[in-house]
């Protein structure tokens, strides 16, 4: 059934849909309207679930802890500020290896306070362990709250599901609501791997020394480094169950089908511009314009960013000239952390000696003569600066042509 | 992957002493009983305990004399501080005489309902 309604909607029934049984979050604008309505389809009785209203978002994320510990399947959501009061709970919930699932409204962050979108709060959480996926519309926003529970619960790890604050949360647009009936082929009920029983009571993330340790029955029990190691080997393994989940998610839907990267006119692209978000949609319209003027730029939109699919993304750019990232956060002190994390994946596994530098000497990058692709950062959107496409346009225009400038360029900074 | 369970990925135990380690070596003084001063011990009669009471680490028994388990016991001096007749004192570990026998066995017994 196609209905026409807002992203916090979109991810409200999917959480719905999900049969999630324990909701605790705490009102902050851009999210708010998402709880709102998880309050009102629980008090309408049209969902069976415990909403637990906290005083702070640190309590929101503690209480689905505790509720995840017990078994439960567990939501919460948020943006920007509330998002960083839960950062301690963050690395909690990932270490705890708790199947949470939380929507993130990207907001910028304070200060100054700004309540419109950039993905600053997200993208610093990207080292607590989680998983995070990037809807870039309201289908891949309730497809993706379905979808997260289905890698949580496979992997033991929590999931983020961002999309953009206003651009998505707030605005109208056609999709579809999954069947219930297909929904419950795709998601299981949950079995967690572990419950709460005070008829059995145990110790739960207890201190852990510098070096293994025999426990109470005479086992040798893991160190910290160990538990750590095992969080970090299982969310690398997480780009494979991700991809399968996204399979599994099409077989039964028909759509879908792109859990790590999702290309547009890549296939003979001499450039490649990589996103995150809603931004990835709107350069398609840049695509189609500069494609008129003959210029083969194609866009990859990340979809997963942590774990980051590093390899996928070296294949799909492999044999291009350049790749241009643009992304509405700032790595403070260096450049964007996508800029960053492109560039790593790229360095060894397609960089072949010198040959993928400019040798040109003007930046115009006419002087290469093989290997890595060159990677370019760019910066936009931060605090809800309205991203005119035809200001990308020109951007990515001047970008190809080689006469961007060098340094680091912000674009629609009026200064 | 996740599949390999909870007590595989995560610090997970059943409840018992030592869990968390052999927590008498953090012990840098150890509380050391004056059973003449000791108000059950002089009495003979179960009184007092407040020592038993105020032990956050539950290694003092409630019984006549109470003791102490070293094994477990960090040394935090609560006990010595809270004794009404100034009972326990605290002794410097450093200044234990070389033929000390280390304690090493545990009294553990399994759960003990709480009183």
């Amino acid at each position: 059934m196609h209905i026409i309604e807002n992203g916090n909607v979109a991810a409200a029934l999917g959480v719905k849909l999900a049969g999630a049984q324990v909701i605790a979050a705490y009102p902050i604008t851009p999210q708010t309207p998402l709880t709102e309505k998880l309050s009102e389809l629980i008090e309408a009785g049209e969902m069976q679930a415990q909403y637990v209203p906290v005083e702070s978002e640190h309590s929101a994320l503690a209480a689905c802890i505790a509720a995840s510990s017990t078994g439960a399947r567990a939501f919460t959501a948020t943006s920007a500020n509330g998002l960083l009061y839960m950062h301690e709970q963050i690395h909690w919930a990932a270490g705890a290896r708790l199947p949470i699932v939380m929507c993130v409204v990207n907001r910028a962050v304070g200060a100054p306070w700004c309540i419109w979108n950039d993905q600053q709060d997200s993208i610093s959480q990207r080292d607590t362990g989680w998983i995070q996926m990037y809807a870039c519309d309201h289908q891949q926003i309730i497809d993706g709250v379905l979808k997260a529970f289905s890698l949580a619960e496979a992997t033991s790890i929590p999931v983020m599901v961002c999309y953009d604050g206003f651009l998505l949360s707030h605005t109208y647009m056609p999709f579809v609501v999954p069947e219930e009936e297909k929904v419950a082929r795709f998601l299981k009920p949950f079995k967690p791997s572990y419950a709460l029983d005070p008829d059995n009571p145990a110790n739960l993330n207890t201190v852990t020394l510098p070096d293994i340790r025999m426990d109470v029955t005479g086992e040798m029990a893991h160190g910290y480094m160990e538990i750590r190691y095992l969080l970090q080997e299982d969310l690398r393994g997480a780009l494979t169950v991700a991809q399968r989940i996204e399979d599994e998610f099409k077989a039964v839907f028909g759509r879908g089908g792109d859990a790590l990267l999702e290309p547009y006119r890549c296939d003979d692209a001499e450039y490649v511009v990589v996103g995150m978000g809603s931004l990835t949609y709107q350069l398609r319209d840049v695509v189609e314009t500069l494609r008129g003027e003959g210029l083969k730029l194609g866009v990859l939109g990340v979809r997963l960013y942590r774990p980051f699919p590093d390899e996928a993304l070296a294949e799909a750019v492999r044999h291009t000239r350049g790749v241009f990232v643009i992304e509405k956060a700032v790595s403070y002190g260096y450049e964007g952390a996508l800029c960053s994390d492109v560039k790593a994946a790229l360095y060894g596994r397609l960089a072949d000696g010198n040959s993928g530098r400019d040798d040109s000497g003007d930046g115009s990058n006419r002087g290469r003569t093989g290997g890595a692709p060159f990677v370019r950062g760019l910066i936009a959107g931060i605090g809800g600066r309205d991203i005119r496409t035809a200001d990308l346009t020109d951007t990515l225009r001047t970008a190809m042509k080689g006469t961007l400038p060098d340094g680091p360029r912000w674009i629609g900074l009026k200064l | 992957m996740g599949t390999r369970g909870y007590r595989y990925n995560t610090s997970h135990s059943e409840s018992g002493p030592g869990d968390g380690g052999r927590t008498g070596s953090w012990r840098v003084q150890r509380p050391v009983l004056n059973t003449e001063l000791c108000t059950p011990a002089r009495r003979g009669t179960e009184a007092c305990f407040i020592c038993w009471l105020y032990c956050p680490d539950c290694v003092i028994s409630r019984s006549i004399p109470p003791t102490i388990d070293y094994e477990y016991c960090k040394g935090c001096a609560i006990c010595a501080e809270e004794c009404p007749t100034k009972a326990i004192t605290m002794v410097d570990e450093a200044d234990r005489p070389p033929d000390d026998e280390e304690p090493t066995a545990c009294s553990y017994e399994g759960p003990r309902p709480c009183t």
